[in-house]
């Protein structure tokens, strides 16, 4: 079997305090295979996009952080690359799509110019013609028509939802293997954030790219997840298909989480405790869910 | 317009509050008592201060802004001769301001917490926190008297001679084509507006700092982060431009502030500029040259201020489109 596009084992972080050492993440594994689509669920603070962050390499910069754990991508261990060699994969074998679009934008150049900075990570001094062909493609992707007025556009001319296409466009422009896709849309109404999900699941499964689905949205995750880790408080606690994990939740903690879904039928917002002794029982894995490579 | 009538009116007043009777201390004290009289009716002092601002505003729009009872000459002539070599150190001072403030806060924010952004930003407290004409006589000390690395004061060394076609040393200098000239206005020129121009370094440095560092914070940084970009690139080209904006305004402001401390940095180096002539007419209540000097300031602060309004707007889009319909 190939060696999948993305390994997570035993994932430790830990961030450097005046008190001393506080382990945010104990030993997370997890991995992707080529076209996939894996989503990490779990509440605010539990440790998804730390993860995501990891695995770009964005967190290894930050003085205070401490790293143990292996992240294998597409084979290769990343943290044994060179910070070049490192850097060279972000923006074009890996990309990131964030949850406000709007924001996440430059706000003073117009698209067109975002677009050719981000294409120019893969072709070097790529011209504005091509840029802007590749780009006109792109956003044809997302079902973009109007390409040119797009590109001429600033972000904050433009609504959410088209920002958020053209993010998924300018994220996918390079052809990336793996996506990864912190809590995307959580910004913008639910309607939107459908539609733009569907585009991008639409893109994915074309391009054959893994993804790499951050969210606390269970509906959501339902709708667009092969496979469905649940993590809480930096472990992950349930792993198992998308199909068979919403069928038979089998760790308290998923349960709970999938209880504190209101009901649009009535009920009001169910209670749920905070904490709960039985939120720390052992991982429950679905069958054939086992991590490659790992001895358990 | 309107705020250069309003200077006008209220410089007008001023002027003519402060004690001391202008045609006494003009004439001297052995004039007699007609003379000073005389000088007066002339003067038009004895009429109401509106009559002497209704007769100031019609000179004006002549072009006339009355005699320097100093010089005893027109304070038209008086300003054309000293504004050049204002603008000069100011220009100079402003340039500094802008390629030195800038690329400090940019680096700051850039290494936020390391040494480099300590060492700037302690720099640029000093400079914020003393003024500029104590910079003046430090640097004076320092580096034209200890180290006699620059020339002690003046625009130009005495013994060069230049034709007059500007009225800046400097341009003069190239014109006629005489380099070693205009590196002597060079070596001249430094001192006073670095001294001047420190405040303003500071003073970008640390605005430019802390809006790099809000700016920081901004997802699209992360994002461009996450695309892989260099964080040399971040720093130049993604995070500085947003962050630019409040850094111009008080660039453009500390522009225009520049001329008001020229006064005393002009002062202590006996730079033949306007504000040492402001400070000379002040002393001897020379009401017209004191009103002529303010209003050619008031106006260049006014100048400096749609200059900087402009850039902004072209740097940030968003004001840029706001104001045509979309």
């Amino acid at each position: 079997m190939t060696s999948p596009t993305l390994r997570i084992d035993d994932l430790r972080l830990s961030f450097r305090t005046w008190r001393g050492l506080t382990e945010v993440l104990h030993g997370v594994s997890l991995h992707i295979r080529k076209g996939e689509r894996v989503a990490l669920v779990g509440e605010s603070g539990s440790g998804k996009s730390v993860t995501a962050r990891i695995v770009l390499g964005l967190l290894q910069e930050l003085k205070s952080s401490r790293i143990d754990g292996v992240v294998e991508f597409e084979g290769r261990d990343l943290e044994k690359l060179s910070a070049a060699e490192r850097h060279k994969l972000r923006g074009t074998k890996m990309s990131m799509i964030f949850q406000d679009p709007t924001t996440a934008l430059n706000p003073v150049y117009t698209i067109g110019m975002q677009f050719r900075e981000v294409l120019g990570r893969r072709v070097k001094g790529i011209s504005q013609r091509q840029a802007r062909d590749v780009a006109t493609a792109a956003l044809a992707d997302v079902s973009i028509r109007d390409a040119d007025r797009i590109l001429a556009s600033y972000p904050f001319q433009l609504s959410g939802g088209m920002n958020q296409r053209v993010m998924i466009a300018m994220a996918l422009a390079n052809e990336p293997s793996l996506l990864i896709a912190d809590e995307p849309g959580t910004a913008l109404d639910v309607t939107v954030q459908a539609q733009t999900l569907q585009l991008m699941r639409a893109l994915v499964e074309r391009h054959q790219t893994a993804v790499l689905f951050i969210s606390h949205n269970l509906g959501v995750v339902r709708e667009f997840a092969d496979r469905v880790y649940v993590i809480y408080k930096g472990r992950i606690v349930e792993h198992g298909t998308a199909v068979g994990l919403f069928a038979d939740p089998r760790h308290p903690y998923t349960r709970a989480l999938m209880e504190a879904v209101p009901h649009i039928t009535g009920g009001g917002i169910p209670e749920i405790d905070e904490e709960s002794a039985a939120f720390s029982a052992p991982m429950a894995v679905h069958e054939g869910c086992a991590e490659p490579g790992a001895s358990a | 317009m309107i705020v250069l009538i309003g200077v006008s009116m209220l410089i007008f007043a001023i002027a003519r509050v402060i004690p001391g009777d202008p045609a006494r201390i003009a004439l001297g004290p052995n004039a007699t008592a007609e003379q000073v009289a005389d000088l007066r009716e002339k003067l038009h002092l004895n009429a109401p201060v509106v009559v002497q601002y209704g007769i100031f505003l019609r000179d004006l729009f002549h072009g006339d802004l009355g005699q320097s009872l100093y010089t005893n000459r027109a304070v038209t002539t008086d300003i054309a001769q000293f504004l050049p070599a204002t603008l000069e150190l100011v220009f100079v001072s402003g340039f500094m301001m802008i390629v030195l403030g800038l690329p400090l806060g940019v680096l700051s924010a850039r290494y936020r917490g390391r040494w480099i952004d300590t060492a700037i930003r302690l720099v640029s407290l000093l400079g914020v926190s003393a003024p500029s004409f104590v910079w003046a006589v430090i640097f004076m000390l320092l580096f034209a008297f200890y180290l006699p690395i620059f020339p002690i004061a003046g625009q130009i060394s005495d013994t060069i001679k230049l034709p007059a076609v500007t009225g800046f040393v400097m341009i003069d200098a190239l014109i006629a084509g005489n380099l070693a000239a205009f590196f002597d206005a060079l070596r001249h020129i430094i001192l006073p507006a670095f001294s001047l121009a420190l405040a303003g370094i500071g003073q970008a440095a640390r605005l430019t700092r802390s809006s790099m560092v809000e700016t920081y914070e901004k997802p699209f940084i992360e994002m461009a982060r996450s695309y892989g970009f260099m964080e040399s690139r971040i720093a130049s080209h993604f995070a500085l431009r947003p962050s630019l904006i409040p850094s111009l305004t008080v660039i453009g402001l500390d522009f225009a502030a520049l001329l008001a401390n020229a006064f005393l940095v002009e002062q202590v180096f006996a730079w033949p500029g306007l504000s040492r002539y402001g400070v000379q007419v002040i002393l001897r209540k020379d009401l017209n040259a004191i009103v002529g000097t303010v209003l050619v300031i008031s106006a260049m602060f006014l100048i400096v201020n749609i200059v900087v309004d402009l850039l902004i707007a072209f740097i940030n889009p968003r004001i840029r489109l706001s104001q045509r319909p979309a």
